[in-house]
């Protein structure tokens, strides 16, 4: 160096990677082009505008990013959108059509099941996997199913009782359709 | 390791479209294998451990939280070498090894030689994981894991892991592992092996918790100070054994 400075001209970044993904979220088979290292819940929230996935923490604990993944509740800020390529996505706004509420939706609005509201959809969608394949939890259930999705506000009460009102209600659907087919 | 910014790959391979590794079985001889692809959920959810395996039984509900363990794996536990990780510190206590594969075939490394550090395995670069081993029981198998955390989900402020095995209410085989106290899972080797040899009694149970206890080597953070946490494995030990030495009793 013969100068005291010298500037230094960075080099052009190389050519960012693209891959082609196709998921179907919310029922829709939706593509996109993503960077290898984009966040699923990036993909959702500023790809696919579904703002009701939120982030909470950023880092696996709080579950405010929860969405189901072929079903299962999953934390979306821990995975990478292309590891959702070919799988099947469900958000907060695949629950219900735009003027209606799921059985989980009303249960919450009904038993005031949430205060602020952000971790709201991660709560709801991880009730939506456990009365799958648990239709008739006990309060003991909810909480332990539960215990991933963090909330700030509630004190989880009244959460545990709008679970327990879904399930009533969902089970109410279920007795009435038994009760056509059997008139 | 990537979200804490431990690592930066140039490239990142995803191993879970892979069919055929998330087994969960066991051979006839007793041997349990764990494919790199089986969830905590299942394992949380197998009649096979509930039959077969208590100490891996009663950690598998306590990994992470609900919605975590969908997604993560035992395999995948023991190789990140968390010395918060619960599993590591259950196969020690069952001494059990994984299997790597590399372009050179298969080898067999045992989890107490995975580690090398926090957040660093003995694996070569061009290596992973397949599976994860447990020998068979060399009489009944008993044990359990214990661990405390803050909240649900929270890394433990410290775990402690027991797996015997014994035959006619003789301990045969002994193995205690330990969760957050070090810089690596550690394997309370001595005091596993001062309950090898006779039935389990408030001595060799009250021994074996001071043992275990002095291989603890924690340090004070927000979670607690090192002395509470050398106190939770004496604790825990001591509470794991007396556990089975009345079922022990009620079985005789």
């Amino acid at each position: 160096m013969t100068s005291l400075f010298e500037e230094i001209t960075p080099s052009p970044p190389d050519e960012v990677p693209v891959r082609k993904i196709t998921v179907t979220i919310n029922g829709d088979r939706r593509s996109a082009m993503v960077e290898p290292r984009l966040l699923l819940v990036h993909l959702l929230r500023q790809g696919f505008k579904l703002t009701g996935t939120h982030i909470g923490c950023d880092t696996t604990n709080c579950g405010a990013c929860t969405v189901l993944f072929d079903g299962t509740p999953i934390k979306s800020c821990t995975m990478l959108a292309v590891q959702a390529d070919g799988h099947d996505i469900m958000t907060v706004e695949g629950l219900a059509g735009p003027s209606e509420l799921h059985a989980i939706q009303e249960g919450f609005k009904e038993e005031h099941g949430l205060q602020c509201g952000f971790c709201t959809p991660g709560m709801m969608l991880t009730s939506k996997a456990l009365l799958e394949e648990n239709p008739h939890p006990s309060e003991d259930e909810i909480r332990w199913a539960l215990g991933g999705n963090l909330c700030r506000c509630t004190g989880y009460q009244n959460i545990v009782k709008a679970v327990l009102w879904a399930a009533d209600k969902l089970g109410e659907g279920v007795e009435a359709e038994d009760t056509e087919v059997m008139t | 390791m990537l979200k804490l910014r431990f690592a930066a790959p140039e490239m990142l391979v995803d191993i879970n479209e892979i069919q055929g590794l998330d087994y969960l079985e066991r051979d006839p001889d007793g041997t349990i294998r764990v494919g790199a692809l089986c969830r905590h959920a299942t394992l949380e959810r197998s009649t096979l451990l509930a039959e077969y395996q208590p100490t891996m039984m009663s950690a598998a509900p306590l990994v992470a939280d609900p919605v975590v363990r969908n997604r993560g794996t035992l395999v995948g536990s023991l190789c990140h070498a968390d010395p918060q990780g619960d599993w590591a510190s259950v196969m020690m206590a069952l001494d059990g090894s994984v299997v790597a594969q590399g372009p050179d075939g298969r080898r067999t490394i045992a989890v107490r030689d995975l580690a090398r550090g926090p957040f660093h395995n003995t694996l070569a670069m061009d290596e992973v994981v397949v599976e994860a081993v447990v020998p068979p029981p060399q009489g009944t198998p008993e044990g359990g894991y214990l661990k405390l955390e803050r909240r649900v989900g929270d890394f433990a402020t410290a775990g402690v892991a027991v797996a015997i095995d014994r035959v006619a209410n003789n301990v045969v085989r002994a193995g205690i592992g330990l969760t957050g106290v070090g810089g690596s899972t550690i394997s309370a080797d001595e005091a596993a092996t001062a309950l090898v040899g006779g039935p389990l009694t408030a001595e060799t149970i009250g021994n074996a918790a001071e043992l275990a206890a002095g291989a603890a080597n924690p340090h004070t953070d927000h979670r607690g100070s090192a002395e509470y946490k050398r106190q939770l494995v004496r604790v825990f030990t001591r509470r794991l054994l007396s556990g089975l030495m009345t079922s022990g009793e009620e079985a005789a």
